[in-house]
């Protein structure tokens, strides 16, 4: 426990909570993102995922979209604090695009249009946790989170579910990506709290 | 790392916002943009933490921050009522190494601030003249009336003695008398006029609301700025 603030005394609270500690509940969806909002046209957008090896297996949306479909229900937790319980989305789980795909890499740069990157475990985009996403609560996602398609990887913090997704590369060695290079956690536990370098 | 903090002195810049000063001892120094989460804990042990944009350029052992009291929140009114001086607050940071500008940096600076996302800029603004820079600097603020501009003195004075330093307000409710223009939300005149052309290649900075951060950072784009040079920062009613 942290030293007390005189006076302080906090938003009347239940004891029963879905929340990560230092996180507090939104109903709203608010937006977080370092620059301009890609606007990426359907007919043009494609998934890339690369091997360590340079292999290339690529998705157009109609083939994305023509693949199995998941429709996960899952809470969300932002780094910023906020929470939202119980959204539910639609997209193809990484299982689905990984199957088939030789590799023995352990680690993954996911990449976005606009630039931005961000870096997991492989182990954490397989078994039914991690999906390529274009619907949110039964409509398109809107383009200010992330739409067309963002990675959806929700047992993390928020920002590894890259927005505006363009492909995932798969690497032997691991490297940080854009908010972990700006002093973010490289794994990013929510259970753990582990916001910034070093937590 | 948490880092406790007190209180030294607090300013009221409007009715609803105020700067809290606060001594933290073993504070590392910051770069203007970055910001800081303060966390505060009941009797009973609740924590809450929130996120305040650092107003100041790296001062010693001092940092500021203002605050927009959020009606219903639960952060900002205690710490815009309640909290006195002397009183420990934990801190930590600096957070955020995107949203930063660097007073070695020559190429022009362009920043529209929404509301209270005018702090971030403003602790550019203070580090350029800290450092004598002389950087081209341009400043939008979008503000609902003229009792709402955060800084207002202050900004005054820099306009008038910043050498290479513009000021621009966009008002969404109430405009001052003699202003030319109706009150509006912020549009492509306001930044193609109060902004700088793309071929000079500014960095931009924009922080507001999120709807007002997306209508801007869309105008910028549109006007043929590239992606990587305009920054952002969002923030929600979140208290």
């Amino acid at each position: 426990m942290g030293i007390v603030s005189p006076g302080f005394q906090g938003r009347p609270r239940s004891s029963a909570s879905d929340l990560p500690p230092g996180q507090y509940l939104t109903e709203d969806f608010p937006v977080l993102s370092a620059g301009p909002t890609p606007r990426v046209p359907l007919d043009t957008w494609e998934f890339v995922l690369t091997s360590e090896t340079g292999a290339e297996y690529r998705w157009s949306w109609d083939e994305m979209t023509g693949l199995p479909q998941d429709t996960p229900t899952v809470d969300l937790h932002c780094v910023t604090r906020w929470s939202k319980l119980g959204t539910t989305w639609q997209g193809v789980s990484l299982d689905t695009l990984l199957d088939g795909v030789d590799t023995t890499a352990r680690y993954a740069l996911a990449h976005s249009y606009g630039g931005y990157t961000t870096n997991l475990p492989l182990d954490d985009l397989r078994g039914g946790r991690a999906w390529v996403v274009h619907t949110y609560d039964g409509g398109p996602l809107p383009a200010e989170h992330g739409g067309p398609a963002r990675l959806l990887v929700p047992h993390l913090y928020l920002w590894k579910s890259a927005k505006w997704v363009h492909g995932i590369r798969l690497l032997v060695d691991d490297r940080p990506g854009f908010w972990e290079t700006a002093g973010y956690h490289d794994y990013g536990d929510p259970w753990r709290e582990q916001r910034y370098q070093g937590d | 790392m948490w880092r406790v903090a007190r209180l030294a002195e607090r300013r009221v810049e409007t009715p609803t916002a105020q700067t809290l000063v606060l001594d933290v001892p073993g504070w590392p120094g910051h770069l203007p943009g970055q910001h800081v989460d303060l966390r505060l804990t009941a009797e009973d042990g609740y924590q809450a933490a929130r996120s305040y944009s650092l107003a100041g350029p790296a001062d010693g052992e001092q940092i500021e921050v203002t605050v927009q009291r959020v009606p219903d929140g639960e952060v900002s009114p205690y710490l815009t009522d309640t909290y006195a001086e002397g009183d420990p607050i934990e801190v930590r940071g600096p957070v955020g190494g995107w949203f930063v500008w660097r007073t070695d940096e020559t190429a022009p600076v362009l920043l529209v601030g929404g509301g209270s996302g005018v702090v971030p800029l403003m602790a550019m603004i203070r580090a350029r003249r800290a450092a004598g820079s002389r950087t081209p600097f341009r400043l939008v603020y979008s503000v609902r009336t003229p009792d709402d501009v955060i800084y207002a003195d202050e900004l005054r004075r820099r306009a008038r003695d910043d050498q290479g330093l513009d000021v621009a307000y966009v008002y969404t409710r109430a405009a001052p008398d003699g202003w030319r223009g109706e009150p509006h939300r912020i549009g492509l005149a306001d930044v193609n006029s109060h902004g700088w052309p793309p071929d000079l290649e500014p960095l931009c900075y924009v922080c507001g609301p999120t709807g007002f951060v997306e209508t801007v950072a869309d105008l910028l784009v549109g006007l043929g700025h590239p992606t990587r040079r305009v920054r952002t920062e969002r923030f929600g009613p979140t208290g």
